[in-house]
């Protein structure tokens, strides 16, 4: 390293004055959350190890704010070093029209095609063959999170599965207890309903809806059974005043509702507060009832610049993400599912384990960002946020989840 | 100026060169950018521009799907609600507390500072100051219930149907004081003569108010009018601050649609046909005010 930074102040102080300069790379991303922020400090400092210079550049206030503006700046002409995605068609545009850096080359040089699971991960990152995204952590949606003092407080057992979850409802009512915690906005309830989707479903029905965008099933008996689920998730959730996906975890922290479904990102807000998997509150992958995660997550992308200097330290950053020891740090932290299978998750808790054997044992299916446009989720999340905090009957509901999926993309 | 001066070319063209020069910045920027711009997003409306603008065009499609979506015909109810709730009450409660604040009372300044002050506030912070007022456990619903009134309920901004008059209310908190001030200004304008002379015949002061000091204030409520209207239009930081729209859609407003669709969606067109829809509302309220303003002085 010493001899790479000595040849780094030789090439600048000789050659090229611009090359100091060149190598400290901005990075966007909106990880700020405790947990996120450690982990980020894990990637920061592995990227300074190689010689460069990480610039940090936070959003707060989650994907929803900070993809405008990182896609602004991008189609403004004063784009970063490189910016967090969440995998999936956030950044198609711009891959398409040809704003983003091919990766082929380091990608090759690393192997990504075989380290890298599961595959669908590097399939949205390729574009007319060519890598545009080094993926860098998988999440999963389907996770029921339980507070098992308050089912000890109501006197039933802990659920094993969601209709055991349903059935224990009145009993936590009976309590003062909220039975689902759910936050208001929009992309919880939207989560909420394809967890539901997928994990009461089954994946076939998920993939006939939202892959083949199947108007007919979408209409038919299969999903209105999905509705029906929604709408007792409704009712169970009904009362529950908060905003964000957080403050709804924290009431099952604390024991002032019996559960939440959230992604595994919820993980990290539970052993910050120094709960134990398994005695203090319990995790149900797959809602407890099927056993496959979808593989959301993040992505990092990076923007085609001029200055080859720094399109030199974005490989070098590239690389760097994929590394298997930059992933065990980072995705320990963060509390996510590394994108290799070849590495060693040894130190992760019961219920990352639970993940990590799901997705080795290849029940995983795609994420709904990866399957329908940005546009298609976004009027899903209309319909979702509505229904959840409104009386709209479940026909109406249907129909106009029909409509949004017959012109679906 | 000096338009006496003797003007011996009778080129009009070159008559106030300087300041014709002078203003070519200004006029640029009122046509490119302004006009400019709304013509451009007019025109890319109708295509089906994504994540970037592409002149792919397709009709009226955007503007079908627009007005087939819940939650733009809940943006607009909503808008609809405010907007005549929010003019109505600001322009009577800001003429009242005008009104009192010209009988000559004590401490004037101070009480137009206390009512003036919200309109200092940014629309966020009030957004976010009435979000916990109205917080059902941190609010005036937990103020009063543990005052004794177990059963009192006051939750608009959790309760979908009257989440609206919890924005109302904010609106009004700060923006009525800005209101109040115009009109005190208008009702200084008016001559003390005209009082004298009321009082002389017996007239009672609510009469004089209401059939000779507020027909002479025209101009003032027509320029209050236009400021309170263009805001009411354009709402949106208020409602990004204290719901976030919610709960569920039930405080979406026009302006957060054009936002969202156009950054969260990645759809420029459909964000393009909803702000040309905004900017067809503001027409609708600008043109009579211009033409009331403008085109009546003209003539008279």
């Amino acid at each position: 390293m010493r001899i790479r930074a000595f040849a780094a102040v030789m090439a600048a102080t000789v050659a090229l004055p611009c090359f100091v300069q060149a190598a400290d790379l901005e990075v966007t991303h909106w990880w700020t959350s405790g947990g996120e922020a450690a982990a980020v400090k894990e990637l920061a400092g592995a990227f300074n190890a190689t010689g460069n210079k990480w610039v940090d550049g936070a959003i707060a206030g989650s994907g929803g704010t900070a993809r405008p503006i990182m896609i602004s700046r991008i189609t403004g002409g004063d784009p970063m070093g490189a910016t967090q995605f969440n995998h999936g068609r956030q950044a198609e545009e711009l891959v398409q029209s040809g704003l983003m850096r091919d990766l082929s080359d380091v990608a090759e040089k690393g192997k990504w095609k075989e380290v890298i699971k599961p595959a669908n991960l590097l399939d949205s990152c390729t574009f007319e063959g060519k890598i545009y995204c080094a993926p860098i952590n998988i999440h999963s949606w389907q996770w029921l999170w339980l507070s098992n003092a308050a089912f000890k407080t109501a006197g039933v057992a802990v659920p094993k599965d969601w209709n055991e979850f349903v059935a224990a409802a009145p009993a936590l009512k009976k309590a003062g207890i909220q039975p689902l915690a759910l936050g208001g906005q929009p992309w919880q309830a939207n989560g909420l309903f394809d967890t539901l989707l997928i994990s009461l479903g089954g994946k076939d029905l998920y993939e006939k809806v939202y892959k083949d965008k199947d108007a007919k099933v979408a209409a038919g008996p299969e999903m209105a059974k999905i509705f029906a689920a929604a709408d007792k998730a409704r009712e169970l959730a009904k009362g529950s005043n908060v905003q964000d996906w957080n403050q709804a975890t924290n009431m099952v922290l604390t024991g002032k509702a019996g559960g939440q479904v959230m992604g595994d990102w919820a993980q990290g807000e539970f052993s910050l507060a120094g709960k134990t998997a398994g005695t203090d509150y319990t995790c149900l992958p797959g809602l407890g009832i099927n056993d496959v995660l979808t593989t959301n997550g993040d992505a990092i992308y990076f923007p085609l610049l001029k200055d080859e200097a720094k399109s030199e330290a974005q490989n070098v950053l590239a690389e760097t993400i994929v590394d298997p020891k930059l992933q065990v740090a980072f995705n320990l932290k963060k509390g996510s599912v590394p994108i290799r299978g070849d590495i060693d998750m040894a130190a992760a808790n019961d219920c990352m384990k639970k993940g990590i054997a799901i997705i080795a044992k290849g029940n995983t299916a795609t994420s709904t960002d990866q399957l329908v446009s940005a546009d298609t989720q976004k009027q899903k999340e209309d319909l979702m946020s509505e229904f959840f905090s409104s009386s709209i009957s479940v026909k109406d509901a249907q129909a106009r989840f029909v409509d949004i999926i017959s012109s679906a993309d | 100026m000096a338009k006496t001066h003797q003007s011996a070319r009778p080129n009009q063209l070159f008559r106030n060169l300087n300041s014709k020069i002078a203003s070519i910045p200004m006029i640029f920027v009122a046509l490119v950018i302004f006009l400019g711009g709304s013509v451009w997003t007019v025109i890319y409306s109708f295509t089906n521009s994504r994540l970037l603008p592409r002149a792919t065009f397709v009709g009226f499609d955007q503007y079908e799907r627009l007005w087939g979506s819940a939650r733009w015909l809940i943006s607009i109810q909503n808008l609809a609600i405010y907007g005549i709730l929010s003019l109505i009450f600001s322009l009577v409660v800001g003429f009242v507390l005008a009104a009192l604040m010209d009988q000559k009372i004590r401490f004037e300044n101070v009480f137009r500072t206390i009512f003036l002050y919200p309109f200092a506030l940014s629309f966020i912070v009030t957004g976010l100051v009435w979000q916990w007022i109205l917080n059902p456990e941190f609010g005036i619903q937990h103020i009063v219930r543990s005052l004794g009134w177990e059963t009192f309920e006051f939750n608009p901004v959790y309760d979908p149907d009257i989440v609206i008059y919890g924005i109302l209310i904010a609106g009004l908190w700060q923006g009525t004081g800005l209101v109040m001030c115009l009109m005190l200004a208008g009702l200084r304008g008016i001559d003390e003569d005209i009082w004298k002379a009321s009082r002389v015949d017996g007239i009672p002061m609510w009469r004089t108010y209401l059939f000779i000091v507020i027909p002479m204030m025209r101009p003032v409520f027509i320029t209050t009018l236009v400021i309170i209207a263009s805001g009411i239009v354009k709402l949106y930081d208020l409602v990004v601050a204290q719901t976030s729209g919610g709960p569920g859609n039930a405080s979406e407003v026009p302006a957060k649609y054009v936002y969202d669709y156009m950054f969260q969606a990645q759809n420029l067109g459909q964000g393009f046909a909803a702000s040309t829809m905004m900017l067809l509302t503001v027409a609708i309220i600008i043109v009579p005010w211009a033409y009331l303003e403008f085109g009546g002085r003209k003539r008279g």
